[in-house]
């Protein structure tokens, strides 16, 4: 890591991308006071990492690239375990003799993610994606202020992946809870409020998903026309920026694409807006930086 | 508060998980079988003439001790294991002590090794050996300081192996020497200076020669049996204790964070 300089704000949803071995895991675990860093300065929840690690680890939330449950417990041991490390309910040996809250609670998260019938099963039996719930539900149950989120969905099929990120907004939307996400599906990044790109232990560029977009790459339309010459004469004439010997791909820096296509009047075979992703912006910046590297 | 919350539900941990891992439970049976049944019995039967105590009893009594040193200090594997698959990061990134962490671990595997003392004396019941059931109930107390000790030898050996693999395999090699060394059955009155140097720096020797100090105190044996007095035992051990579970704990942490 190389001066890597951030600050994320209460509530913020923040997602940090780069890939693989370019120090995503290693921020993650200086930030979750797993790792010590070597240099610098590092705060979570106002408490530094060092110093004040135990505040630190009160105040934060984490899912871990690798499940860290166990399955010799039933899922709702692993989250009893939890709840009582982390000091939010006392020690008792069995479910039944656990507070009224802690059983409430447990019900209310489980149900939520649909999970309620097997809470009491031992978690050998869950799949992937029902595991992941289930460490959700545990790292949310000493209400941390910020959660930490380490490629979560890697290894989940779509569906699974689909649900799970229904669940997530949901909990942002109601804990207002401050997110630190890392992935490699970078549409699981488009919402985030500011994105970070991290390569060789360096940020490369930060900012909003649009404005890294428009950094890097530019919105473009596809035309097309069965009387191609025609559309290409046109296109000359009226001084468009375009691409291609067809379809042609249209800028849309300068110019609107509903007033282009205003002055055509060659009749169009095909017609598509393209918004560029945030993967393609990242696969462009990383690109640029194999270009530069050589 | 909050600390001991953490222990208990640590320590809860373990001994749930021993009691839903029925081959440990049967597997933790067989080496006392082995020493008390077969080497134990048949030492009696050649060789008790001239000893002038029971040698059956020393055995059981010998073996007692090394069980619950060994069987804490082989269940704090379960750290190497819990590291493996990933679950010790739950664990090492609540708000809670690391000392504390550890000592629920050991605490865990205590009671564990308890559970196994029960079907010793079970079989000690069943293979008729003479015991004087009052003295064993005074061991109970020492049994705990045992137990710990164990725990605190686990964890400094534990530190210092990187996988599951490595500690399966070299944790035999640390503990095995140390029965005979110890004298769990065989008696380590005279020794050759060699063997009497690694006799004496082996820990499970004074967990042994503890729980005999006690066992045989005031009887006519305590002389044939015991090499140092209950006192000195106590002492070597509290020692020890300390200087294993801290140092062990920091190389543990130390490993988990530079991981």
């Amino acid at each position: 890591m190389d001066g890597v300089s951030f600050e994320v704000k209460g509530g913020e949803f923040f997602s940090l991308l780069g890939p693989n071995g370019a120090g995503k895991t290693t921020t993650i675990s200086v930030l979750t006071t797993t790792l010590n860093k070597t240099s610098g300065d590092v705060k979570i929840a106002g408490y530094d990492t060092e110093t004040h690690a135990s505040d630190v680890r009160q105040n934060i939330g984490i899912i871990f690239q690798n499940p860290s449950l166990d399955i010799n417990l039933s899922a709702e041991e692993n989250v009893r375990l939890h709840a009582i490390l982390y000091g939010v309910f006392p020690y008792r040996p069995t479910y039944t003799l656990m507070p009224e809250a802690y059983k409430k609670q447990v019900m209310e998260l489980a149900e939520l993610l649909g999970i309620s019938e097997s809470i009491h099963k031992p978690i050998k039996t869950f799949s992937g994606g029902m595991k992941r719930k289930l460490e959700i539900i545990r790292s949310l149950i000493h209400k941390p202020k910020v959660l930490f989120l380490d490629e979560p969905t890697s290894g989940l099929d779509p569906a699974s992946r689909r649900s799970l990120w229904d669940y997530l907004e949901e909990v942002m939307k109601n804990e207002n809870m401050t997110v630190f996400l890392t992935t490699h599906y970078l549409e699981e990044a488009e919402d985030a409020d500011r994105v970070a790109i991290i390569t060789n232990g360096k940020i490369e560029m930060m900012g909003t998903p649009n404005s890294i977009k428009n950094k890097l790459l530019e919105d473009h339309m596809t035309i097309d026309a069965k009387n191609r010459s025609g559309l290409k004469k046109e296109l000359d004439s009226k001084k468009v920026n375009y691409s291609g010997v067809g379809p042609f791909k249209v800028s849309l820096k300068k110019q609107r694409a509903q007033e282009i296509i205003k002055n055509l009047d060659t009749k169009l075979s095909l017609l598509d807006i393209q918004r560029p992703t945030l993967e393609e912006a990242y696969l462009q910046l990383i690109q640029q930086k194999i270009h530069e590297g050589n | 508060m909050k600390e001991i919350n953490a222990i208990l539900t640590i320590a809860h941990r373990d001994l749930v998980k021993l009691f839903r891992d029925r081959t440990r439970l049967i597997f933790s049976l067989i080496f006392p079988f082995i020493f008390i049944g077969v080497l134990g019995s048949s030492l009696q039967s050649n060789l008790s003439g001239e000893l002038g105590y029971n040698f059956l009893t020393f055995v059981f009594v010998g073996v007692l001790a090394q069980t619950l040193f060994q069987s804490t200090a082989s269940g704090i594997i379960s750290l190497v294991e819990d590291r493996e698959n990933d679950f010790s990061q739950e664990i090492f990134i609540s708000p809670v002590s690391r000392y504390s962490i550890i000592f629920g671990k050991i605490l865990g595997e205590t009671l564990v090794a308890f559970a196994g003392v029960v079907g010793i004396l079970v079989l000690g019941v069943v293979l008729q050996v003479p015991l004087d059931w009052a003295r064993l109930l005074t061991l109970l107390p020492f049994g705990l300081i045992v137990a710990l000790f164990g725990g605190a030898f686990g964890i400094l050996v534990m530190a210092n192996l990187g996988g599951q693999r490595t500690a399966n395999q070299v944790f035999p090699f640390i503990i095995f020497p140390q029965f005979f060394l110890a004298g769990v059955f065989n008696p380590i009155q005279n020794l050759p200076p060699v063997l009497l140097f690694l006799s004496r720096i082996s820990p499970m020797t004074y967990a042994v020669d503890l729980f005999r100090s006690v066992y045989y105190t005031g009887t006519a044996a305590f002389d044939k049996t015991v090499i140092f007095g209950t006192l000195v035992n106590m002492a070597a051990i509290f020692v020890m204790f300390l200087l294993f579970f801290s140092i062990g704990t920091i190389l543990f942490v130390r490993s988990e964070r530079n991981r």
